[in-house]
């Protein structure tokens, strides 16, 4: 497989270390009163979708950019990736 | 010796080569299936389970019979197809799958018991009595179905692996193929032409056709020399493309010395990585066999392959052969064979209609029902309207039509359509991305055809990618219709193979019906069908056929079988690709690794690492010897040790210190510069990950450590936190592990030895006290750090200079501090050391462990949110009692071995009583008698208490006291001095 790294162009699949669903970017916060409620969803619940699945990788033998790939997981076709740091800075209200 | 005139063989050479210990002859340009046909040899192998004689089938990579073991010694190898062998001078070939002779194999016998052996077997028989399975049945089974055999010897040919990018990539160099990557090469693409066999040509090799009215090699020569002055083209032969991977991957094998007697100073072969833009899968066509009683004789043989033998290597199975056809295509290999002066006994054609386009007997409507000869075809029946009559033939070519090889094209599971008129299965159109099908792997078989659809094939593959290409000047050639009836297998009571190679016959097929194993994929596992090393090349299609006439179902209703890489056998040797003994993972030395092998250490692997494991000296007879005096040594004078191989990460910014809380349950941000704390991480689930140090050495400025094998993953997890979940905090990291040689000076004189090559740095106590922290310099001039943190309990330091300089210092300071007794120590005497302190280590953080059970669970913060700490809150771990204690054995010569399991003194031991296990163990030169480290149920209020550590796996016990963890020095003194 091939993972358009978003700085440094195609790369193999081999470079990369894989971790799982995005959604792990979504941490809940530890001193909430539902933080264990939270965090047990977070920690436990994932999706399997048959179909497009944003993931997180891990450019290991590269630069160690976080990146979220958006992958069918049907065809394996891959439909983009992006810098994690910038879409968890998104999600915070773009303080960049 | 049987030549006929012509071939592609250089009859000026001769190669000798046994067969069987036969000597035999054959030229450059054979295989040793043609070299095998020219000695006149029909019967090379037995059958998988029936064990019948066996000849050749077909002469490409398709061949499910000729298997046979080549070379001796250690490069003995089995189970390679005859067909596929390139001949070579001094070639040593055997048959396989025999007990005794070849001509009189006594598992012959078999055979004669083949109702035992019907479809479905081995999930009917042998199940009784149960005991028998083992000890009888699956050792017989074994022995009665094995192949070739290993030559239990370590390889000794080289293998390599290598990575190619090109715009497009041609597989398959036959007419298709070769006007493809002509056109893209033209266009100055960058191309790759790949290509199984050693020569290029494909199916022009095997045909009698003219191209432009000359001889189809005169083409494929010019073509070749074109292809030469071509810098953008690598045409690489003896390449197999076995599988079509995910974004334009492909994986090759280039049998780069298979054809040598030994490869020389070259490797054997590689495994390329093939990264194409795009793709033409010109892979050809192999041909089907029509299924009739004792069809599986030596002399019975595909039609095309037949006359591939005739045309290219100038053989012929036997002096008078007979052809039994569905279509035209049958009586193309009568008319070559008559050419070449063969005798053709008849040419048998299913079709009523049907007329001999030469001069040899046609029997129009009839079949080939029968055949007679043991160990080689002898004779035919042939019948028609009823009637049956017995020809003298020594060969029979079939031909049952061709199947496009679609194989490549539905490795990412497309499905092949079925085609009516050419009765066929074509590859479904772009089911592997980027990919073209052009030739007769996408039913444009005639040569013609074939030429224009490659070259159209590169056209359209460019013009994807932006380039313009154009139809080059092909030439002339014959263009005949595919002209064949429908006709699967001739009925009748006698056993018809469908797969030579695992033994499927019609009746077999016939009882998955009967007994509802229909679906394709039942079929198979019901019957074994298709699932020999010839994935059932010849096969499948025909069998599919029977099954739909069965069923009364069309055949794409019945289905079709999905096809996965790789396409043809691949050496596990290969795949390895050189990776293999040392070569297996990179070996990561330390900076102190020549001084210590200099010393004699004796290594151990940790990891990648290769680090020292004691350090033996003369007259020490036992590793146990040199580890206490390492002990000892250290805890009387002072002991140095490696400790580099401790990750280290730089961590910087102005929110270091808060990345750092978060990251650790216990609090880092409050940490004075200049001082070094414990900490501790968790998993995000509560459970305990990883521990260290943490050393501030400016406010914006921390280094922290992590053990040795977690070096990595613990890396990855802090650019995790950083860059997924606070990217807002002004933090960077680094991973300095091998930037730093750190060595470990410990003991009561370990202040003295220091103070020798510090560069006026106050070592006193109140100056740089337990756990203090500091850059300075050593040695006059070079720069260090220095942490005053110990691992094994006594006065300790730990000191880093950049790597280059480690090798240095250790000898440096063995050297000054001879008086002090300096000793290095390895591993074994840091664990020795570790646990006498009741340090916690890998066997304890294996990742089942918990704050709490370590006696850290007051470290976690509740202040402060940070990994893992709501996690750890959870009842299910919180009620967990088990706690880090130390184990003494109330008998001094008692054995304590990790992984034994705690009970109560004299209670029952079963997994209801266990109340924890042993993580570590030792024998304590300091006590004088093995100890343990181990989790056990309320540990901390059991201090004193006398309680059995059992392995009841190997009968062990041993009755321990619980103690504190802290063998040595509980208070702590000695640290702080």
């Amino acid at each position: 497989m091939l993972i358009p790294h978003p700085l440094l162009g195609p790369r193999d699949a081999q470079e990369f270390t894989y971790l799982g669903d995005a959604s792990l970017l979504n941490r809940p916060d530890g001193l909430a009163d539902t933080a264990p409620e939270a965090f047990n969803d977070y920690v436990y619940l994932r999706d399997n979708p048959a179909g497009l699945h944003r993931e997180l990788w891990f450019h290991e033998q590269g630069d160690r950019s976080w990146l979220i790939v958006t992958r069918n997981t049907v065809t394996h076709e891959i439909l983009g990736a992006e810098l994690a740091r910038d879409v968890a800075l998104a999600a915070m209200g773009g303080a960049q | 010796m049987t030549r006929l005139s012509g071939g592609l063989i250089d009859r000026g050479t001769t190669l000798n080569f046994t067969f069987d210990g036969r000597a035999m002859t054959g030229h450059p340009g054979d295989t040793l299936a043609s070299a095998l046909l020219a000695n006149d040899v029909r019967l090379i192998g037995r059958s998988f389970k029936y064990h019948r004689p066996r000849g050749l089938v077909a002469a490409g990579s398709e061949e499910p019979n000729a298997m046979v073991e080549l070379r001796t010694g250690a490069r003995q190898e089995p189970n390679t197809r005859a067909t596929m062998a390139e001949l070579f001078n001094g070639l040593s070939a055997r048959s396989q799958n025999r007990v005794g002779s070849l001509g009189f194999d006594l598992l012959a016998v078999n055979d004669l018991m083949s109702p035992f052996f019907a479809a479905g077997f081995y999930y009917k028989t042998f199940m009784w009595p149960k005991a028998f399975w083992e000890k009888l049945y699956e050792p017989m089974i074994r022995r009665a179905a094995g192949l070739g055999s290993l030559s239990m010897l370590p390889d000794p040919d080289s293998y390599d692996k290598g990575f190619l990018h090109c715009d497009l990539l041609v597989i398959g160099g036959g007419a298709a193929g070769l006007a493809a990557a002509l056109t893209a090469a033209r266009a100055g693409a960058q191309v790759i032409l790949a290509d199984e066999d050693f020569r290029l040509g494909g199916r022009l090799l095997a045909e009698s056709h003219a191209l432009n009215d000359a001889p189809a090699t005169d083409w494929i020569a010019q073509i070749e020399a074109e292809f030469a002055s071509l810098p953008n083209l690598r045409v690489m032969t003896r390449t197999t493309v076995f599988g079509a991977f995910d974004h334009g991957i492909y994986g090759a094998v280039e049998r780069v010395g298979d054809h040598l007697a030994t490869p020389g100073q070259n490797v054997r072969q590689t495994l390329w990585r093939i990264t194409a833009k795009r793709t033409v899968l010109a892979a050809g066509a192999t041909e089907r066999h029509i299924p009739f009683a004792n069809n599986d004789r030596p002399g019975v043989m595909l039609a095309g392959a037949m006359r591939a033998y005739a045309n290219r290597w100038a053989v012929s199975p036997a002096q008078s052969v007979a052809i039994f056809t569905n279509g035209d295509d049958g009586h193309r290999t009568a008319l070559d064979l008559a050419a070449k002066g063969v005798t053709i006994a008849g040419v048998i054609d299913t079709r009523a209609g049907a007329r001999a386009q030469g001069d040899y007997p046609l029997f129009a409507g009839a079949v080939v029902s029968d055949t007679k000869g043991r160990l080689g075809l002898k004779r035919i029946a042939v019948t028609r309207e009823g009637q049956t009559q017995w020809i003298e033939a020594g060969a029979l070519g079939v031909a049952g039509g061709w199947n496009p090889n679609v194989h490549l094209a539905s490795h990412h599971r497309g499905r092949p359509v079925w085609n009516d008129d050419l009765l066929a299965f074509l590859p479904e159109p772009g089911a592997v991305p980027g990919m073209v099908v052009a030739g007769a792997a996408n039913g444009q078989g005639s040569t013609h055809a074939a030429l224009q659809s490659g070259a159209q094939a590169a056209i359209d593959a460019l013009a994807g990618l932006g380039m313009t290409a154009h139809q080059p000047d092909l030439p002339r050639a014959e263009d005949a219709p595919v002209n064949q009836a429908a006709f699967w297998h001739v009925p009748g009571k006698g056993r018809a193979w469908v797969d030579f190679q695992n033994d499927v016959t019609v009746k077999d097929i016939k009882l998955a019906h009967q007994e509802n194993m229909r679906p394709v994929e039942h079929l198979k596992r019901w019957t074994t069908l298709g699932m020999a090393t010839d994935q059932g090349k010849t096969a499948n299609v025909t069998a599919l056929a029977v099954m739909a006439e069965l069923s009364g179902q069309s055949i794409p209703a019945t289905g079709t079988t999905i096809f996965r890489p790789p396409y043809t056998g691949v050496s596990l040797s290969v795949l390895g690709a050189g990776d293999t003994g040392t070569h297996f993972r990179p070996r990561r030395l330390t900076p102190t690794h020549t001084w210590a092998a200099d010393q004699g250490a004796v290594f151990v692997e940790v990891g990648q690492w290769m680090r020292a494991q004691y350090f033996p000296r003369a007259g020490e007879t036992h590793w146990r010897e040199t580890v206490d005096r390492e002990v000892l040594a250290t805890r009387a004078g002072v002991g140095l040790c490696d400790v580099t191989t401790l990750g280290k990460v730089d961590v910087q910014g102005a929110d270091a210190g808060e990345f750092l809380n978060r990251i650790y349950a216990n609090a880092m941000g409050s940490l004075k510069v200049g001082m070094v704390r414990y900490g501790l991480m968790l998993r995000e689930d509560g459970h305990a990950y990883d521990d260290g140090t943490c050393a501030r050495l400016a406010e914006d400025h921390y280094v922290v450590t992590t053990t040795t094998a977690q070096a990595g993953p613990v890396y990855r997890h802090m650019e995790f936190a950083r860059q997924c979940l606070w990217p807002d905090l002004d933090v960077q990291l680094i991973s300095t592990t091998d930037a730093w040689a750190q060595i470990s000076v410990a003991g009561p004189n370990a202040r003295k030895l220091l103070e020798r090559v510090v560069d006026g740095f106050d070592l006193s106590n109140a100056a740089f006290p337990f756990m203090a922290c500091a850059e300075l310099s050593v040695c006059k001039g070079l720069r260090a750090r220095l942490f005053r943190i110990s691992f094994s309990g006594e006065l300790a330091y730990e000191i880093a200079v950049p790597a280059r300089y480690g090798n240095a210092l250790m000898a440096r300071m063995i050297a000054l501090g001879a008086d002090l007794g300096a000793t290095p120590y390895g591993t074994e005497a840091l664990g020795v050391l570790r646990i006498e302190k009741g340090h916690a280590a890998g066997n304890e953080l294996n990742g089942q462990t918990t704050a709490q059970m370590l006696g850290m669970g007051r470290m976690v913060s509740t202040k402060k949110d940070s990994i893992g700490a709501v996690m750890s809150r959870r009842e299910g771990l919180t009620a967990e009692t088990r706690v880090l204690v130390g184990l003494q054995p109330v008998d001094a010569s008692a054995r304590v071995a990790p992984g034994m399991h705690l009970f109560t003194e004299g209670g029952a031991q079963n997994t209801d009583t266990d109340q924890g296990w042993i993580t570590s163990a030792c024998y304590s030169p300091h006590l004088g008698s093995m100890i343990g480290l181990g989790f056990l149920a309320n540990g901390a209020d059991r201090m004193g208490e006398v309680i059995t550590a059992a392995n009841p796996l190997e009968g062990q016990s041993a009755a321990l006291r619980v103690v504190s963890p802290h063998f040595v020095d509980p208070e702590g003194g000695r640290l702080r001095d």
